[in-house]
């Protein structure tokens, strides 16, 4: 048996519940941080900047499943639903921040954010792309979408995914790395898709 | 920090005042990292004295100044809002003198229309300024007409909370201009050079299109990427509402004068 089926072989036995629970931590310990004075003298882009890069980081993680099964064998499918899902749970608590404790509410600035900042326009429609993604993660969808259509919609997290790093380096002044990796990484990870494809269709070609 | 002798502000107050650590945990000061904590954690070792100044160009008097005979002997506290371009805000009683009384001491030549400012440049302790990636070209530069040099709320700050200014607010002199973008206040100046051409400016340089030469407070001209008719108040917590942006950051009376004629949507 090689490594990576006797890794295999264990993850078969590790739940996928107790992801969830670990998870949701890091957000729990952010609204503590900013509740209690840890998030420095302003919270507010603090909370929203970093449940923003964990959404990120876990979109990569969500894209990084396949790629570590075709290259090291290693089965982590199991979990991907789960690290979706928590990866739209930061998404939409990075939107609520916006919306409540950074604009308040103030529904003329976010209209004009929403219609005149490509950054933000950006965001909102990566957001958007990534609610039937979220709503059809259960396997009962997978049951009545039927896989064709099923795997269509979840198409959509590569767009999102891109999205998502595009309007994190619109956001900021100068051209810092942070985000200039992110979505360096999210293109490879995305690009790497079409490309193992067209290479295996070569190779079937060939033989 | 060593206390400094001053006079107390007789103005009015812009808002509370942000406490101390407020003021010294919070900035954008590229040279020691992109971050608002990296400032503070990373500037503790610049070395600020010897410090001296180099004031050229269009002046009578040129010279290379030791810091000490450039701060007169009777400060002043100055208590501005400093509003960020980032859309933040927070209220700063610093301690310093205006930059006019320095400027006439070394004797503006008729021809001089601008004053072009340069920060130090100093890359073994300044860490922002090491490495493979660079987030500006350096040394930053900014720059002010003449006449907004010599406006009376134009200072030249060496303190803070009546101490000597820390090192990540900008040590040991730096320019405040309360009614522009809090990047056009240059930190740890070496050099002031007068000039007759406008003066290059380290964020118009970047991006021309965001950042104008004047970069005045105006709520009414967005940033390209982001609203500024409104503010967060860096200090309020989790829950602060945020509060409406005054034109030339609540300078107006002061300075509007200034641009009389001036297109500030184009002149941004």
């Amino acid at each position: 048996m090689t490594l990576a089926q006797r890794i295999n072989g264990s993850l078969r036995r590790v739940p996928t519940w107790p992801g969830y629970v670990l998870g949701v931590i890091p957000a729990a310990w952010l609204w503590y941080l900013g509740l209690t004075g840890g998030l420095g003298p302003e919270p507010v882009k603090a909370l929203e900047h970093e449940l923003g890069k964990i959404a990120l980081q876990l979109l990569v993680a969500s894209l990084c499943v396949s790629p570590i099964l075709w290259v090291a064998r290693v089965n982590l499918i199991r979990f991907r639903r789960m690290i979706g899902l928590l990866a739209f749970f930061y998404v939409v608590m990075h939107f609520a921040v916006y919306l409540f404790l950074d604009l308040r509410l103030n529904w003329a600035q976010i209209g004009e954010d929403l219609t005149k900042r490509p950054y933000i326009i950006l965001g909102a429609i990566s957001l958007l792309a990534l609610i039937p993604v979220a709503l059809t993660s259960n396997d009962r969808s997978v049951r009545r979408l039927g896989s064709a259509l099923w795997g269509r919609i979840h198409w959509l997290v590569y767009p999102a995914s891109i999205g998502a790093a595009a309007h994190y380096l619109w956001l900021v002044k100068a051209w810092p790395l942070e985000p200039i990796l992110y979505l360096a990484i999210m293109v490879g990870l995305v690009a790497w898709r079409p490309l193992r494809k067209a290479a295996r269709t070569r190779q079937r070609q060939v033989a | 920090a060593a206390k400094l002798d001053y006079r107390p502000f007789a103005g009015e107050r812009p808002g509370e005042l942000n406490s101390f650590e407020d003021i010294t945990s919070y900035n954008n000061f590229y040279e020691f990292g992109l971050g608002k904590d990296d400032p503070k954690r990373l500037a503790g070792g610049l070395t600020t004295s010897p410090w001296s100044v180099t004031i050229d160009g269009l002046v009578a008097k040129p010279g290379t100044y030791a810091l000490e005979d450039l701060v007169p002997a009777t400060l002043e506290e100055r208590i501005y809002r400093l509003r960020c371009v980032e859309a933040w805000s927070m209220v700063v009683p610093w301690i310093g003198f205006e930059l006019r009384t320095l400027l006439n001491r070394v004797e503006p030549l008729g021809s001089a229309k601008y004053v072009a400012f340069e920060t130090l440049v100093r890359p073994e302790e300044m860490p922002g300024q090491k490495g493979l990636f660079q987030s500006l070209d350096w040394p930053y530069v900014e720059g002010l007409r003449l006449d907004e040099a010599m406006h009376p709320l134009t200072i030249l700050a060496n303190g803070l909370y009546g101490e000597e200014l820390p090192n990540q607010n900008g040590a040991p002199l730096r320019l405040v201009v309360p009614w522009k973008y809090g990047f056009k206040s240059i930190k740890s100046i070496v050099r002031i050079t007068l000039t007759e051409d406008e003066p290059p400016a380290t964020w118009n340089l970047q991006a021309p299109n965001e950042y104008g030469f004047y970069s005045n407070v105006n709520p009414e001209v967005s940033h390209p990427r982001w609203s500024q008719a409104t503010e967060r108040v860096v200090g309020g917590g989790l829950f602060a509402a945020r509060r409406d942006t005054e034109m030339f950051n609540g300078y107006a009376d002061e300075v509007a004068g200034l641009y009389a004629g001036m297109d500030l949507s184009k002149f941004y």
